[in-house]
């Protein structure tokens, strides 16, 4: 259960988040959507505790992660995966050792069992014989499949994606869309997605937040938001549903 | 409606006075030097943290010491033949060029050798570590290793902080020696001075105290130009730009800190230092 309570931030005293409440249940898909700059981003850091709000909680499995210390923060994350928005590799590293990162960190798995495990997560998107490249050497979407790999290397059960599928062609899109929808189903994930893309946002998302100038101007199940009279909502998802 | 008009008006020239010009001048600078020692502080206490990150300490270690090898070396050749040729023209004017060797390795070991391998340290190693972290900062690497629970302090800091603390007094070491067998080279195959002469005072006047000192020195200040060069890069903000300027600023202020600690580490081992190698001079 995520619970983001009241949640304010401004930069420089540039409101971004102006009293954000939002309640992801466990086991279930939210997608947040909003324009470009809407703060959509800034809300996922501060759930991963990389942000400290100005005002109200965020609250994680009855874990309040605002006012968590360095080594509360160090366990909360151990079950929390993030997909950043433009990947954020570590560029000194190879993918392979990218991706089993927060393996070697954090268990004692020997190399054959990480090697194979790495195989594993970047078949899951698609990827092959990548391991020896280096992030400089991939295009785009590559990249971001592979910071998905990592995020998703040690299984955790709460997944942020920041744009997991911007960037990548229809083929890719839909089967990162599938991989969350699984993760879902099998192992019962949470995830919080924030999307551009309406299409898959309606079919992955069991719940939508539609994010506007720093409040979340509506929210409800994808049917209820496809019959909004919320004219923000509206404009936004008439770009989508008007060109079907 | 003209009350309202007229209160921003009204705010404005009081608002200098609320706060004086010179306040704002000075408020930039106190703010980081602040953010620098709690920056310096929170290092500190990473030091001792587990998991220790060996082989990245030993790889920044490489980096640092044999990677400065070369240019460290040419330093400290052609210092420590201009010294001799400077020591060894001043001193001739009144016939006591027996003391030029001794009074070189005095200055070496506790001044030039350590502040000129800082310099130099600061342009090779300072610069690279606050681009390093600078672009890992505006890239979103560091936020990543924290989202993977990774302490980018332990993870990123304390190994590089460590690794200059360890090749500081190395390379010193090294521009010690190769800078008096240049100034050996020069008084004795080219200012005719016997190696008698040049080497003989030495052993009387310069001790192995004067040596430690100038190593401590370099520790002292390779730890802290490093753990500015680190925090500029680390706290690096705006793509491309952010980072050259973390860059900038990590050289710039390392060669005044290199300079700042050099006065305050000699007048604390003066002070506290009872007679030693400088005692009698
Ligand atoms: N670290 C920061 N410092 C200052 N301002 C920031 C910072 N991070 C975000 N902002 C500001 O917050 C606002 C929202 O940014 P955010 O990255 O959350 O947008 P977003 O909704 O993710 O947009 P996009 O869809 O383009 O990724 C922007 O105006 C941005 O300038
Ligand atoms: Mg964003």
């Amino acid at each position: 259960m995520i619970d983001v309570r009241d949640l304010w931030k401004s930069f420089n005293g540039f409101g971004v988040l102006k009293g954000i409440n939002l309640q992801m249940a466990p086991g279930t898909t939210t997608v947040v959507l909003g324009g470009s700059g809407s703060g959509k981003t800034v809300l996922m850091k501060h759930i991963m505790g990389l942000f400290k709000p100005d005002k109200g909680e965020v609250i994680v499995d009855g874990e309040n992660v605002s006012v968590m210390s360095r080594q509360e923060l160090a366990i909360f994350r151990q079950r929390m995966g993030m997909v950043f928005q433009n990947a954020a590799l570590f560029d000194s590293m190879t993918v392979g050792d990218n991706v089993a990162f927060p393996l070697r960190e954090h268990t004692k798995m020997s190399e054959d069992e990480i090697g194979a495990k790495v195989k594993e997560k970047l078949a899951v998107v698609d990827l092959f014989d990548v391991e020896q490249k280096f992030p400089a050497e991939l295009s785009g979407g590559m990249r971001k499949r592979v910071g998905l790999a990592r995020a998703i290397i040690r299984d955790p059960k709460i997944v942020l994606y920041d744009e997991p599928t911007t960037g990548l062609d229809p083929l890719t899109t839909e089967s990162v869309d599938q991989m969350i929808i699984g993760a879902r189903k099998k192992l019962g994930v949470t995830s919080v997605v924030i999307s551009h893309d309406i299409g898959s946002a309606f079919h992955i998302a069991d719940h939508i937040a539609m994010l506007h100038h720093g409040v979340i101007v509506e929210q409800g199940t994808p049917a209820q938001l496809r019959n909004s009279k919320e004219p923000h909502t509206q404009e936004f998802l008439a770009t989508w549903f008007a060109r079907q | 409606m003209t009350e309202h008009a007229a209160s921003p008006a009204a705010i404005e020239p009081a608002a200098p006075e609320a706060k004086p010009r010179w306040l704002t001048w000075i408020e930039k600078p106190v703010v980081t030097i602040g953010d620098l020692f709690i920056f310096v502080a929170q290092s500190l206490a990473a030091i001792p943290r587990p998991p220790y990150r060996f082989s990245i300490f030993l790889s920044q270690l490489e980096f640092m010491a044999y990677g400065s090898l070369f240019v460290v070396g040419l330093t400290g050749l052609f210092t420590g033949m201009v010294m001799a040729m400077q020591l060894t023209s001043a001193f001739g004017l009144f016939n006591a060029q027996s003391l030029v060797g001794a009074t070189l390795e005095i200055a070496l070991a506790r001044e030039l050798a350590p502040i000129f391998t800082c310099i130099v340290v600061v342009a090779r190693v300072g610069s690279a570590i606050a681009t390093e972290l600078g672009t890992m900062r505006v890239t979103e690497q560091i936020d990543a290793l924290e989202t993977m629970a990774v302490d980018p302090l332990n993870y990123l800091v304390v190994p590089r902080v460590l690794a200059a603390a360890v090749a500081a007094p190395i390379l010193t070491m090294l521009f010690n020696a190769i800078a008096i067998a240049g100034a050996y080279g020069i008084d004795v195959y080219v200012q005719d001075i016997s190696p008698a002469a040049f080497l003989n005072r030495m052993q009387t006047m310069v001790y192995p105290h004067d040596l430690l000192n100038g190593l401590g020195k370099s520790m002292v200040i390779g730890f802290f130009v490093t753990c500015i060069a680190c925090f500029r890069g680390y706290k690096a903000e705006g793509g491309a730009r952010g980072v050259g300027i973390a860059t900038t600023e990590a050289v710039v202020s390392g060669l005044i800190a290199i300079f700042a600690i050099d006065y305050i580490y000699t007048a604390i081992s003066l002070n506290t230092a009872s007679g030693g190698g400088m005692g009698g001079m």
